[in-house]
């Protein structure tokens, strides 16, 4: 058993969703993290200046946002399924709809499918206003269930 | 000299060490690309290369210490841009409509990934990218993407933009 999932399960026990961003160096330094204040499973990415691809907007840069979307999927993967090995990323599909203000994005994911070998997952980011989203995407894992 | 059928690309107009000013341009004007600690291999009329080292805050997967792949979108995104910029007649500014991104292999943990990004058709509305991510072998890559971006967008001309503003009063003051 790995032991990320070992500490997914111990997360999952805690009810503490914040544990898996820290277990995810790439995560814990873009300042990308799950919470679930209101029932649902989000993914904040807290703004920093760092995060910005053009000054003169200025606006996040994209590969930010496609960085969020993908961390999103993996947090949801992790988080509403039983998995006896991490899941593997097949590919992103990422759609830019609006630029990136300076400010927190946040994203929600959603299984399209669930198959026994392969997940399919949208996610869906936004700033402020959750009906004017900045990005989507899908994606597809390899995934191997529990059991 | 002037072909108005076949105008100058922002490549062919910037004046002196192109390498050196895109990737200053670069640097400069995009803060993450220098955070994730991006440089500028080498830069053509319709294509550029760039590197990003191995770094511990990047990986993805404790366990094997592979990179995440934010990192490498964030790459390809800023790699197939930069093909753009070098591809366009006037200073606009662009932005990324989408991009796909197929992980064909998982980075090797420790070794730096390697970008080739190529605009393979630039209009006045639309620009088309494909690139990839690779260990020093474009033919066995770990990451292959298509992207496309839409041109003249709002705002101001970012990465590839100063570069042509660059040109253009140079080319003034020399006239």
């Amino acid at each position: 058993m790995s032991q990320l999932l070992d500490k997914l399960a111990e997360a999952r026990q805690a009810k503490d969703l914040s544990r898996l961003a820290a277990a995810i160096p790439y995560a814990s330094w873009m300042n990308i993290a799950p919470e679930n204040t209101t029932g649902e499973l989000l993914t904040r990415m807290r703004y920093a200046p760092t995060l910005i691809g053009n000054t003169h907007l200025p606006a996040l840069h994209g590969g930010t946002i496609g960085a969020l979307l993908e961390t999103a999927a993996i947090f949801h993967l992790l988080w509403e399924m039983d998995n006896a090995a991490l899941p593997r990323i097949i590919n992103i599909t990422v759609d830019f709809l609006r630029s990136g203000r300076p400010m927190d994005t946040l994203a929600r994911a959603n299984f399209t499918k669930l198959g026994r070998r392969v997940a399919s997952v949208a996610v869906e980011a936004w700033q402020d206003d959750r009906a004017k989203p900045v990005g989507a995407a899908q994606l597809h894992f390899l995934v191997t269930p529990a059991k | 000299m002037k072909d108005d059928a076949n105008p100058k690309t922002m490549f062919e107009m910037v004046p002196g060490d192109k390498l050196e000013l895109f990737q200053k341009l670069f640097s400069d004007t995009i803060p993450h690309n220098k955070a994730l600690g991006i440089v500028v291999l080498s830069v053509r009329k319709g294509g550029a290369s760039m590197r990003l080292d191995w770094q511990p805050y990047l990986v993805g997967n404790p366990e094997t210490g592979v990179l995440h792949g934010g990192a490498i979108t964030a790459m390809l995104d800023a790699c197939s841009g930069m093909a753009v910029a070098t591809m366009m007649t006037r200073p606009q500014p662009f932005a990324t409509l989408d991009l796909r991104i197929d992980y064909v292999h998982p980075a090797t943990p420790g070794q730096p990934v390697l970008a080739d990004a190529e605009c393979v058709r630039l209009t006045s509305n639309v620009a088309f990218t494909r690139a990839v991510a690779h260990h020093g072998d474009p033919a066995d890559p770990i990451a292959s993407s298509a992207g496309t971006f839409m041109m003249a967008t709002k705002g101001m001309p970012a990465m590839g933009a100063p570069a042509a503003r660059t040109a253009v009063s140079d080319k003034g003051k020399a006239r």
